[in-house]
């Protein structure tokens, strides 16, 4: 299993690193943008609520952070705290639906009608 | 101490020894194996340290010289001295037999772990396999092939040594030459011996080893081949255990 699992692990890795290069990309154009006018709560939602696509697009970039961060801790606390691989994918698992959950939550709140 | 000598600072004893200085006449031309070579023979015979063909073929005189490991045989003091001072010790992520002595036991056992023998699928009776010089495999196992088993990439990696287990640079670029070799059976088995927790995917892509490998080869670029190759365990869905 071992194999492919770290396999797997390193495929996910490496794409949720390409949806992120985008993701921050358009999030950083977005603000610079939307300083512009003035940067407020209201004009924020205004923008986000009920807005399908920005709904979607901070569901992929919750996605795509989840994955990456627990996947990239996993590796920190085995190589650098030595934690066994167990622990370490209990860590993963932890902190990829504790970082999907709260993101969910944030999009959501901003999303809402 | 004279301008034209050099402070040398020579490992002695196992893990927990300590470093001894020796001052060593300074000559043109002179290699950190000629100053090694000259504490041995005229200052104190009792100094371990291994060399043998003198001219960078045999990958076993490699230590760690002022911090960075390299191949001492065809390292000047030039390059590497500083101040007119010269650190030599043993090979780092390895255990330490004595003085400069490093045991690369383990080193060698992952170059089998990570499959590095070549699995033939012919006999004698056979053809020979015909290898065009110019075809992608033949290129890509051309890049990596001119490893002689130093061990500098080894002692040279943070992976290493934060993960005992990882099979490390020349392992894995022995294992990506036999995956680039047209006549070689044991494909299967030896991307999965490389994608384990301790194979290819654990490296972290900080390029010590290519920035260190005396013959100038790049098992970073090795390693991200074998990286592309065990896709197809993904992608197929192939356990193989």
């Amino acid at each position: 299993m071992s194999a492919r699992r770290e396999a797997r692990l390193w495929v996910v890795q490496r794409a949720s690193a390409a949806l992120l290069a985008f993701c921050v990309a358009v999030h950083l154009v977005t603000i610079v943008y939307a300083v512009r006018g003035g940067l407020s709560a209201a004009e924020v939602l205004s923008r986000t609520r009920g807005n399908f696509a920005w709904m979607a697009f901070y569901a992929l970039f919750v996605f795509a952070a989840a994955a990456h961060g627990s996947i990239g801790l996993r590796t920190v606390a085995m190589e650098w705290l030595g934690w066994k691989k167990s622990t370490a994918d209990l860590l993963m698992w932890f902190a990829a639906s504790g970082l999907a959950g709260l993101g969910a939550q944030a999009v959501y709140a901003v999303v809402r009608p | 101490m004279e301008v034209n000598e050099l402070r040398v600072n020579v490992w002695r004893g196992g893990a927990d020894g300590r470093f001894q200085q020796f001052a060593v006449p300074r000559r043109a031309s002179q290699t950190v194996l000629d100053v090694v070579t000259y504490i041995q023979r005229r200052l104190d015979p009792t100094l371990a340290y291994r060399f043998a063909c003198r001219v960078g073929m045999c990958g076993s005189c490699a230590m760690t010289v002022n911090g960075a490991p390299r191949w001492t045989c065809r390292t000047h003091v030039d390059r590497v001295a500083r101040d007119g001072a010269l650190e030599i010790a043993p090979l780092a992520n390895m255990p330490v037999v004595r003085d400069l002595v490093a045991d690369m036991r383990e080193f060698f056992d992952k170059w089998a772990k990570a499959r590095g023998q070549f699995t033939p699928t012919r006999t004698r009776a056979d053809e020979f396999a015909v290898v065009k010089p110019a075809s992608r495999q033949r290129m890509e196992a051309d890049a990596g092939i001119e490893c002689i088993g130093c061990g500098v990439c080894y002692a040279a990696c943070d992976v290493v040594k934060w993960n005992r287990d990882y099979l490390g640079p020349a392992a894995l670029n022995r294992a990506w030459t036999l995956a680039n070799d047209a006549r070689d059976g044991g494909q299967k088995a030896r991307l999965h011996a490389v994608a384990g927790d301790a194979g290819c995917h654990s490296c972290h892509t900080t390029m010590s080893c290519t920035e260190l490998c005396p013959k100038k080869l790049s098992p970073t670029r090795s390693i991200s081949g074998l990286k592309r190759a065990t896709l197809a365990i993904v992608l197929r869905g192939e356990d193989g255990e």
